[in-house]
């Protein structure tokens, strides 16, 4: 792993993988909606409203696999202080942020029909919107120091803390009865739903997955270039204070 | 442990001396509890079934408006450095700044909650329990708000970035407490949710400090 904390190393996967990640997310987020929005059933109790699940369900997949990749990154930044493992972790970050808020504002939309209201205070639900919460205080900690490396390590371990969270969400069905239906898909005995659901399901998770793999690419490369362009202009003042300073004592004198 | 104790000596003579923060803490606690009654109206069935969630959610805040103060005053003496100076791991020192924290601010909030239950109409038969989950709750707020105190120290903001970071991390402890609260008001067993509660103190007792010297650590570094 440690190979690949050299920035320029990275730089060179990430532009082999980049590609690949981009046609991936392309093929299986349109393969993926035409599959859940045409080529599926409807489901017998819910109708069509089902089609909502294709995109909640892999949501909130997202928002805690990018919580726990944020928080594994975090670990990495602290124990070996690698700058990339900060990077990744912030740029993790609103994405995992963004979709955590696709979950909760589809899971309304479906509520609304199905249970009758917009929201209920349920164990999962309210796990969900902390997930949320603690994302925003993630973004706002690592952006309210002027330093910006003290921001990331506070940042870093506040991502350890909360990642307290993430067993809540995930068991919050079988440990507390409430309205939000237990899990169907990954649960012992095999998944509870049919293949032609399934198949839609699994293809806009792994879309997902891809366009966090795409985003996380380009936010790095763009960091990395920005910190370049950082030193290469403080190099530049540098230079270009020392040839003012002899002229600057001479008109002094 | 004679550093531990030292630690907590100083703190509270400090707290003596300086005198404000209790106060505010308690008087911010009653303060606030006082406004339910103006804001939701005075009749005692409304207020009884809503006295422990107002409790506890005053208590919680009366808690985080306090935290702020835990490690700021020692960062910006220095006396933090010193302290993170000493041979005695930095753990235990922290340790030592919560359980100070907590007797300056979540014991006299212990003392006033019974008085304000009183003016809230809460069910006899919840009193022992109200004072329980206080007890064993308000150690929590303490353990986990200074994590949060500790990552904030020199930020901008600080203050609302608190609140950000906290609130999130309270709520085990709110919904715990306000659930015992309300089964013994039912009259079912609160055992289950003070079990619950004891098993959060349990976890927050080893686990935050040492999350509270890691942010101290980077925080002065």
């Amino acid at each position: 792993m440690h190979r690949f904390a050299n920035p320029a190393r990275f730089l060179r996967i990430a532009a082999l993988i980049q590609p690949w990640s981009v046609a991936v997310a392309v093929l299986a987020l349109g393969a993926g909606l035409w599959f859940s929005l045409f080529a599926s059933p409807a489901d017998y109790q819910q109708g069509e409203t089902v089609r909502i699940m294709y995109i909640h369900v892999p949501s909130a997949w997202m928002g805690m696999f990018c919580y726990t990749a944020m928080a594994v990154f975090s670990a990495m930044a602290l124990i070996w202080k690698h700058p990339l493992a900060d990077l990744l972790a912030r740029a993790t970050a609103p994405v995992g942020a963004a979709f955590t808020f696709v979950c909760l504002v589809t899971g309304a939309l479906w509520g609304k029909p199905m249970w009758g209201t917009w929201w209920v205070w349920d164990a999962r639900l309210t796990s969900m919107l902390l997930l949320l919460f603690l994302y925003l205080g993630y973004m706002a900690l690592a952006d309210a120091f002027d330093d910006p490396e003290r921001g990331q390590k506070a940042a870093a371990i506040l991502a350890l803390v909360g990642v307290v969270n993430v067993p809540i969400i995930k068991w919050s069905v079988d440990w507390w009865n409430t309205l939000h239906q237990p899990a169907s898909v990954v649960k012992m005995g095999g998944p509870a739903i049919d293949a032609a659901m399934m198949v839609p399901l699994i293809l806009m998770a792994v879309g997902f997955k891809a366009y966090w793999v795409v985003v996380l690419i380009l936010r790095a490369r763009a960091e990395i270039a920005g910190a370049k362009l950082r030193t290469l202009r403080m190099a530049q003042i540098h230079a270009a204070g020392q040839l003012e300073q002899p002229r600057a004592e001479q008109g002094g004198s | 442990m004679t550093r531990f104790l030292e630690i907590i000596r100083r703190d509270l003579r400090l707290a003596l001396r300086q005198g404000s923060d209790s106060i505010m803490v308690v008087t911010f606690f009653v303060l606030t509890v006082v406004l339910f009654p103006f804001g939701i109206g005075p009749e005692s069935g409304i207020l009884e079934r809503v006295a422990a969630g107002v409790l506890w959610v005053t208590a919680l805040l009366a808690s985080l408006l306090s935290l702020d103060r835990l490690f700021q005053a020692d960062y910006e003496d220095g006396s933090l450095e010193l302290l993170v100076l000493t041979p005695a791991p930095l753990e235990v020192a922290v340790a030592a700044k919560v359980a100070a924290h907590w007797l300056t601010t979540g014991v006299p909030l212990l003392v006033a909650a019974p008085v304000l239950a009183v003016l809230l109409h809460l069910n006899a038969d919840a009193f022992g329990v109200l004072m329980l989950t206080m007890l064993i709750g308000t150690p929590v707020l303490s353990l986990i708000g200074a994590i949060g105190a500790a990552l904030v120290l020199g930020a901008r903001r600080g203050g609302v970035l608190l609140s950000l970071l906290i609130l999130p991390l309270y709520v085990p402890v709110l919904i715990f407490g306000v659930g015992a609260i309300d089964a013994a008001a039912q009259g079912l067993s609160a055992k289950p949710h003070l079990l619950i509660l004891g098993g959060l103190l349990v976890g927050a007792l080893p686990l935050a400090p040492f999350a509270t010297a890691a942010a101290l650590r980077q925080a002065l570094e």
